[in-house]
């Protein structure tokens, strides 16, 4: 179990609580947390579910995979703490985490 | 019925499989890419079957040679995300065209330069700065909608969905307003058939479009010579990626910005009225409650699936759904049928307007390849739909639309209607 909060642009916050196995996506989805799109479903293959991972999470979250990259790549409103929320996963390790939802999804 | 015998030893003839059984026509005899079917409006129940019972489908012989369809969702998605086996190089569309008819473009780009130029353009689609287009294309569409005539029929392709997406080309390549048509002119030449009518080689289609490379090359100039702006020309010529492109690859790129920019939403602005219309229910439904338009623009864009493929090609011998694909074999991914894949999609054959994840479809592709403007698209049909609700009661279809004869852009050359206050 970990608490996440998801900050909003306009700076609302949402504070869920997420069993491990999830993802960051998969949580904001379910608890219908505004701002993330996710539109492939979590296959990163879309790039519609970006968060900007706040700085002191950012080495234990850890940088984009593989696959994610590209993705990120062509977002234009990627950040040095830009990450795909599908691609986070949930442990007990990522309880406080804090992400913030860009202004539009690409 | 066709009863020639076929020579003994020669290969089966394919040709259209318009009025053919879909259930019984054997699984070799059956070429999705022949534009019969699709302009007949008869392909549905032929996915439907390939799903079934080969979803992924060797046609030996078409008459543009053999070719891979890949019909099922998640394949798709697999093929997608494997942009080193299966190449968007040298071409996006089922034929191989000589090289010198060849346009490059960035679709048809493999990773490192696709990003590379995608990135150069792609500012101009990026939400921010559509935020930045909405008013004006509020105004245009209000400007196209109240001079509409009512009580009496018109071609709502013409009227509207043309209209509509010429005045935005427009303004994305700050193009002269009253050559607007010649670009619209020019997308259909560019994906057109020869012998379908609007043009009878690709010879002729390459003279054609090199009337627009050099309009585009003068456009260039001006734009180089000015400091950078928001138009796309202006963005190819000052982008660092793009600014020494040769001229066939200016106009390749140009050809893929006018039609992604044209046939997408040309065809889902006439699709969505006749799925309205052949769904009274959920036209009621939009009516009570037009908070749902944005849904609705969704399901309008899985439902009309404008382009039904895209090709890739295999740089190597891999296997997909136990099938094996050998290297230089081309791979059709059929979106039109993804969309209607049942393992993917809940109801996949009802048109539901406020249906559950209703951005989940491929009509847009995925990956790194997913449609640039999709942003673009999905605004101008919210923007006509929040238009259209309060001026007129209901956009009555008066009779069967005329589609094109294409099984690459799936779409109307005619929409008869009628509107009703």
């Amino acid at each position: 179990m970990a608490k996440i909060t998801y900050i909003e642009f306009n700076g609302t916050e949402h504070v869920i609580d997420v069993g491990s196995g999830e993802n960051v996506m998969t949580a904001a989805i379910k608890n219908m947390v505004p701002g993330i799109d996710a539109d492939c479903g979590g296959a990163c293959s879309c790039g519609t579910c970006h968060v900007f991972v706040d700085e002191p999470w950012l080495d234990k979250v850890g940088p984009p995979g593989e696959f994610e990259e590209p993705m990120l790549d062509l977002n234009p409103d990627r950040a040095a703490n830009s990450r795909l929320s599908c691609q986070i996963e949930v442990t007990e390790a990522l309880d406080g985490l804090i992400v913030r939802i860009p202004e539009f999804q690409f | 019925m066709d009863s020639a015998t076929a020579t003994s030893g020669s290969p089966p003839k394919t040709r259209s499989l318009v009025g053919r059984d879909p259930w019984t026509t054997p699984l070799d005899e059956i070429d999705l890419a022949h534009p019969g079917i699709w302009q007949a409006n008869e392909f549905l129940p032929f996915l439907d079957r390939l799903r079934r019972d080969d979803p992924v489908h060797y046609c030996a012989h078409s008459a543009v040679g053999p070719y891979w369809s890949v019909m099922k969702y998640q394949d798709i998605m697999a093929v997608e995300a494997n942009t080193a086996v299966f190449s968007s190089e040298p071409t996006i569309g089922i034929v191989d065209v000589l090289p010198e008819y060849t346009l490059p473009m960035f679709i048809a780009m493999d990773p490192p330069k696709h990003d590379e130029q995608r990135k150069t353009v792609q500012g101009v689609v990026a939400p921010a700065n559509l935020k930045n287009l909405e008013g004006l294309i509020r105004r245009r569409v209000c400007t196209i909608l109240d001079n509409l005539p009512l009580d009496e029929e018109f071609n709502w392709v013409d009227r509207v969905s043309r209209e509509l997406t010429t005045q935005m080309l427009a303004t994305l390549f700050d193009f002269p307003f009253e050559d607007r048509h010649k670009l619209t002119y020019w997308s259909d030449v560019a994906t057109a058939i020869p012998g379908a009518g609007l043009i009878d080689s690709y010879e002729e289609s390459l003279v054609i479009l090199k009337e627009c490379l050099s309009y585009f090359s003068r456009l260039w100039q001006e734009r180089a010579s000015k400091p950078p702006g928001n138009d796309l020309i202006s963005m190819l010529a000052h982008g660092p990626a793009t600014r020494n492109m040769p001229p066939m690859e200016f106009l390749g790129n140009l050809i893929l910005l006018i039609v992604g920019g044209n046939d997408t939403t040309r065809n889902s602005i006439s699709g969505g009225v006749l799925a309205l219309n052949e769904n009274p229910d959920e036209y009621q439904k939009l009516r009570d409650n037009p908070a749902l338009i944005p849904s609705m623009v969704s399901e309008i864009v899985r439902w009309q699936t404008p382009l039904a493929y895209m090709r890739r090609t295999a740089t190597q011998d891999s296997e997909l759904g136990g099938k094996t694909i050998r290297k230089g074999d081309k791979v059709l991914l059929w979106y039109a049928s993804a969309n209607r894949d049942e393992d993917a999609i809940e109801h996949a054959d009802r048109f539901w307007i406020d249906r559950p994840r209703v951005r989940q479809h491929l009509s847009f592709g995925t990956g790194i390849h997913r449609c640039m403007g999709n942003r673009l698209a999905e605004m101008q049909l919210r923007i006509l739909w929040e238009e259209i609700l309060p001026r007129f009661h209901k956009v009555e279809v008066t009779g069967e639309p005329k589609r094109i004869y294409s099984s690459f852009v799936k779409g109307y050359t005619e929409l008869p209607v009628r509107l009703i206050k």
